[in-house]
C-alpha cells in the first residue's frame, strides 16, 4: 500500500487544533489531526462557550485588535461551520454584561475598558451602567448589584456542539482525525520533516507539525526548542436544570445554553493539574448568580465540574515558528472559542506563509525570552 | 388517565397515604416513593418533554430524570427521589419550568 505523507500534522484535536486544521484544509493543505487520550486535560470539553471581547487586551493592543477581528469574523464562520458540518453552534452576539457588587472593582474595570478602547479606536463600543440604569433595562437584577459594563459585541456559542461541529467540518473537508493518538515524541529528520512517535508505538512522518495540544504540549514544545511555558488555571462551573424561559441577559459568568440550562462559572485558581471542583467554589458561584439575579435561587443545580484553562505567562496567545526546526509551529491560547474564526483563516496563511501577517509578530514567544529563558 | 398500571404493589400493611394528582385524590401505601405511587396508580405519562413527548419514571434511582413532576408547587422534582408524604399536591409536568423574570416564560 502506498502511503502518502500528510503535509501537515496537527497535534491536538481540541477547539484550537481543529480550528487550525480547518483553516489549513480550507487553504488547500492535506491535514492530519492526532488527538490524545480521553483522560487528558481537555479545556475544550469543560469551557464556558463565550465569544467575548470585553476587557480583552486592555494592556496589550495587538490582542485587543485580534479579539475584535475575531468577533467580527464569527457570524460568517458559524455559517461556514453549519454548511460543512450541518451543525448549528447557536451563536448569539447580542451583547454581554459584566456585573459588579463593588464600586471600586467597577471603577478598575472601567479604566481597563477605557484603555482597551484607546487601542480599538472607533471599533470600541461599551457603556457603563449604574445600578438604577441597569435595573431599568433588567428589572429583576438584584439590589446588591451596583452597576455593570455592557459591550454590544459580546456573545456565546454552545461549546460542546461547537467542538463537534469543528470535528465534523474538518472531516468533511477531508482532514483525517485520529482519536486516542497521544504523541510521545517529535524528532526532526535530517532531510526535513518530522517523525512522530505515538504512545502506542506507531511512528508516522510529516512535513510540518503544529502543536495545538494545550497543556499537553509542554514537553513536546520544549523538546522542539520552544520556550513558552503554559500553566493550568482551574476554573469551576456549574449548570442548572433546563428552563423554559430565557434568561434576559448574557454575562461573563452567567449564561443560558440554548438548550435551557443556566451555566455559571468564572472562578480562577492555581491547583496544578487537579481539575476537581470544590463545594466552597461552587457555592460561591451559586451565591454570585443569586446576587445578580435572585430568581435563580429557585433553580436547581444539576452538575458541577472543574476544567483547566491553558495560560501562557502573560495570558495572551502564542503563535510561534521554530527557528531551530523549520516546519514546527506552536499555537496555544486561552480563548480558543473566541479566536477560532481567525485560527481557521488568518493563522493558516501565517503557517503556510501565503500572506503577509505582520500583526502576528506580536504573538511570537520571543516576548518571553528575557523573563522566562531556560 | 385511563391507562391501567402494569405494576403490582407488595402485600399491603394496611396504612395508606393520600395525595392529589392533578387535583384528583389518590392513595398509596405508606413508605413508597412518589414515583412508585404514580406507577402503581396509572400507566399513563407523568411528564411531557419540551418537545411534547410523553414520559414517566424509568430508572427509579435518580439518574434518568424522566420522573419529573411538580410537587407542592415546585417543578422538576424527581418523583423517584421523593418519599410520598400525606397531602402532597402533585401535578404532571408539561414542558420545562419557567424562570421568574425570564423571557417568553
Amino acid at each position: 500500500m502506498q502511503q502518502r505523507t500528510p503535509e501537515i500534522t496537527i497535534v491536538g484535536g481540541g477547539i484550537v487544533g481543529l480550528s487550525v486544521a480547518l483553516g489549513l484544509l480550507l487553504a488547500g493543505s492535506r491535514v492530519r489531526v492526532l488527538d490524545g487520550a480521553d483522560s487528558d486535560a481537555r479545556a475544550s470539553q469543560g469551557n464556558f462557550g463565550l465569544v467575548w471581547g470585553q476587557g480583552k487586551g486592555w494592556n496589550f493592543a495587538p490582542y485587543a485588535n485580534w479579539t475584535m477581528d475575531a468577533l467580527d469574523a464569527w457570524p460568517s464562520f458559524a455559517q461556514k461551520l453549519q454548511e460543512l458540518s450541518g451543525i448549528n453552534v447557536a451563536l448569539v452576539q447580542s451583547g454581554g454584561y459584566e456585573f459588579f457588587t463593588d464600586p471600586t472593582e467597577m471603577e478598575c474595570f472601567k479604566a481597563e475598558l477605557d484603555q482597551q478602547a484607546g487601542y480599538l479606536g472607533r471599533r470600541a463600543s461599551y457603556e457603563m451602567l449604574n445600578g438604577d440604569d441597569l435595573r431599568s433595562q433588567l428589572p429583576d437584577v438584584g439590589a446588591k448589584v451596583v452597576g455593570a459594563s455592557f459591550s454590544p459585541r459580546d456573545g456565546h456559542v454552545n461549546p460542546l456542539r461547537f467542538l463537534r461541529a469543528l470535528r465534523c467540518a474538518v472531516q468533511a473537508m477531508g482532514g483525517r482525525v485520529t482519536m486516542g493518538a497521544t504523541v510521545a515524541a517529535i524528532t526532526p529528520q535530517p532531510g526535513g520533516g518530522f517523525a512522530l512517535a505515538r504512545a502506542d508505538g506507531e511512528v508516522t512522518h510529516t512535513e510540518q507539525v503544529v502543536l495545538c495540544a494545550g497543556l499537553g504540549a509542554t514537553t513536546l514544545a520544549r523538546n522542539l526548542g520552544f520556550i513558552t511555558q503554559v500553566k493550568p488555571q482551574l476554573g469551576e462551573l456549574l449548570i442548572t436544570e433546563k428552563l423554559g424561559s430565557r434568561l434576559p441577559f448574557l454575562s461573563s459568568t452567567i449564561r443560558q445554553v440554548d438548550e435551557g440550562g443556566v451555566q455559571i462559572g468564572g472562578t480562577k485558581a492555581d491547583a496544578g493539574f487537579d481539575d476537581h471542583e470544590s463545594l466552597a467554589a461552587i457555592a460561591g458561584l451559586a451565591r454570585h448568580a443569586v446576587t445578580v439575579f435572585p430568581a435563580l435561587a429557585d433553580v436547581r443545580v444539576i452538575r458541577a465540574w472543574g476544567a483547566l484553562r491553558v495560560m501562557s505567562p502573560d495570558g495572551y496567545p502564542v503563535y510561534a515558528k521554530s527557528a531551530a526546526h523549520p516546519g514546527a509551529f506552536l499555537v496555544t491560547c486561552h480563548s480558543g472559542v473566541t479566536l477560532a474564526p481567525l485560527h481557521a483563516s488568518v493563522l493558516a496563511h501565517w503557517i503556510l506563509n501565503t500572506s503577509p501577517t505582520p500583526d502576528l509578530e506580536a504573538f511570537d514567544e520571543c516576548r518571553f525570552a528575557l523573563s522566562h529563558a531556560a | 388517565m385511563s391507562v391501567d398500571s402494569r405494576f403490582l404493589m407488595l402485600p399491603e400493611t394496611g396504612n395508606r397515604m393520600r395525595f392529589t394528582l392533578d387535583d384528583k385524590p389518590v392513595t398509596a401505601p405508606v413508605g413508597v416513593t412518589l414515583a412508585a405511587a404514580l406507577l402503581a396508580h396509572s400507566g399513563d405519562w407523568t411528564r411531557q418533554t419540551a418537545q411534547g413527548t410523553s414520559r414517566t419514571a424509568f430508572c427509579m434511582m435518580g439518574v434518568c430524570f424522566d420522573c419529573l413532576v411538580e410537587v407542592d408547587g415546585t417543578p422538576n422534582t424527581q418523583a423517584c427521589m421523593t418519599p410520598l408524604r400525606e397531602g402532597m399536591i402533585v401535578r404532571r409536568q408539561v414542558g420545562l419550568p419557567a424562570l421568574k423574570g425570564g423571557q417568553n416564560g
